[in-house]
């Protein structure tokens, strides 16, 4: 069985390694492999993600809209369709 | 008691207000959930940050570091420096906030109308960039008094001795707390009270999630996460686009007549998830959510106008 196909959605700031692309596809059935067919289709876009093997500590990374450091993160399972957006961590909020 | 010695003594005891029509519908004999407004606007300012505020000037007085007469230093997206600058007139201090230039009107109207001194820091980099800012200046002005929201525990502290206690009190039933995630003050502070008062209590953050703008950072180095933050606390954390803030923050005043600043609408949108979510398992819930601040300060970015959509707000700090 094939893994599944999502959609990735690329912050300003990495867009260099995406040739400028906003929306990218992926492969994975976690998001460590789709980090690792992000990094095989733009090279270098993997370790600016990754630190030590974990998630940089400024980066965000959401599976539909969702937080992945409180669904397992790297080990966060995905199925085909779900849609997967990376942040800089910024300030935000009513303050 | 409605009797108050001062404005500032009226602080909290925010009022916890049902949804009836907003909650989701459950099958009969199904258990029920139901969604809890807890209204900050009725702070003495007008927001959730009134307690913020004067925790911190509080204690500030308390340890010696705040003399009379003294200029007080804040990042800001409004709310905190709103409500700073309401008790610093009170007391007698000055106040200088450092906001980002794309912030609504309002907010600088309200924050000149206390006497604030105010100045922008780029809308590239949000937040971020009025911390990154706020943080020179206060190495160039030794004498201002930096209170710093996003790392000073009076903020956690004002929310795990007033915020936290005050639901508990109302809703001892409660199974779920959602407040948006800032500084993270409200979710650590209240966050941490009801789970020393009931494990079971999922506390669950919403972000505003921002136009490009907002994300413009020279470098991914320059990414921020408040000192005061600690994902141990939190059960979920969800980000929301700005699209789903105003529909939900609509859905509020028509249904239920509730007139809420945007970021509460994104704090809906992820009770409304959890709520559904809930029917979907059959179990039964009392979710708590936070009304940070009302519509008022956001009017003249056009969403609440029957045509008015999200796409108004693209660029700015709507949250």
């Amino acid at each position: 069985m094939s893994n599944p196909t999502v959609e990735v959605r690329i912050p300003t700031i990495l867009r260099p390694y995406t040739k400028n692309e906003k929306l990218v596809s992926a492969d994975g059935a976690s998001l460590s492999e789709v980090i690792t067919s992000l990094n095989t289709n733009y090279p270098g876009l993997g370790e600016r993600l990754l630190e030590n093997g974990e998630l940089r500590r400024f980066i965000n990374i959401y599976i539909n809209d969702e937080d992945v450091r409180f669904m397992g993160s790297l080990a966060a399972s995905l199925k085909t369709g779900d849609s997967v957006t990376i942040l800089p961590a910024v300030a935000g909020g009513c303050m | 008691m409605t009797r108050y010695e001062s404005l500032e003594a009226s602080l909290g005891h925010t009022p916890l207000i049902g949804l009836p029509k907003l909650s989701p519908k459950t099958a009969a004999g199904a258990p029920r959930v139901r969604l809890w407004a807890k209204l900050e606007d009725r702070n003495p300012t007008g927001s959730i940050k009134d307690r913020t505020a004067i925790a911190m000037i509080d204690d500030a007085e308390k340890t010696g570091k705040l003399k009379p007469g003294a200029t007080i230093l804040e990042p800001t997206s409004g709310n905190t420096g709103i409500s700073l600058a309401m008790i610093a007139k009170v007391r007698g201090y000055k106040l200088v906030c450092v906001m980002p230039e794309n912030t609504s009107v309002e907010r600088r109207q309200l924050l000149e109308m206390w006497g604030a001194k105010i100045i922008f820091s780029p809308a590239a980099g949000g937040s971020n960039e009025a911390v990154r800012l706020a943080k020179e200046i206060a190495v160039e002005n030794p004498d201002w008094v930096f209170l710093y929201q996003y790392g000073n525990p009076a903020n956690t502290l004002a929310h795990y001795q007033t915020t936290g206690p005050e639901i508990w009190e109302d809703l001892p039933e409660v199974t779920h707390f959602v407040a948006g995630l800032g500084t993270t003050g409200t979710l650590m502070g209240a966050g941490k009270f009801l789970r020393e008062k009931n494990p079971e209590i999922a506390v669950i953050a919403a972000e505003p999630r921002y136009g490009e703008v907002v994300y413009g950072l020279r470098n991914l180095d320059a990414g921020f996460v408040p000192e005061l933050y600690d994902a141990s606390i939190l059960t979920r954390r969800f980000s929301v686009g700005a699209q789903d803030s105003v529909k939900r923050v609509k859905e509020l005043l028509e249904v239920e007549g509730i007139f809420a600043g945007i970021s509460t609408g994104a704090i809906l949108h992820a009770a409304i998830g959890i709520a559904n979510e809930c029917v979907a398992a059959g179990t039964g819930a009392d979710i708590v959510f936070i009304v940070c601040d009302a519509g008022w300060k956001y009017l003249s970015t056009g969403v609440y106008s029957n045509d008015g959509d999200a796409d108004v707000l693209e660029g700015q700090l709507w949250a």
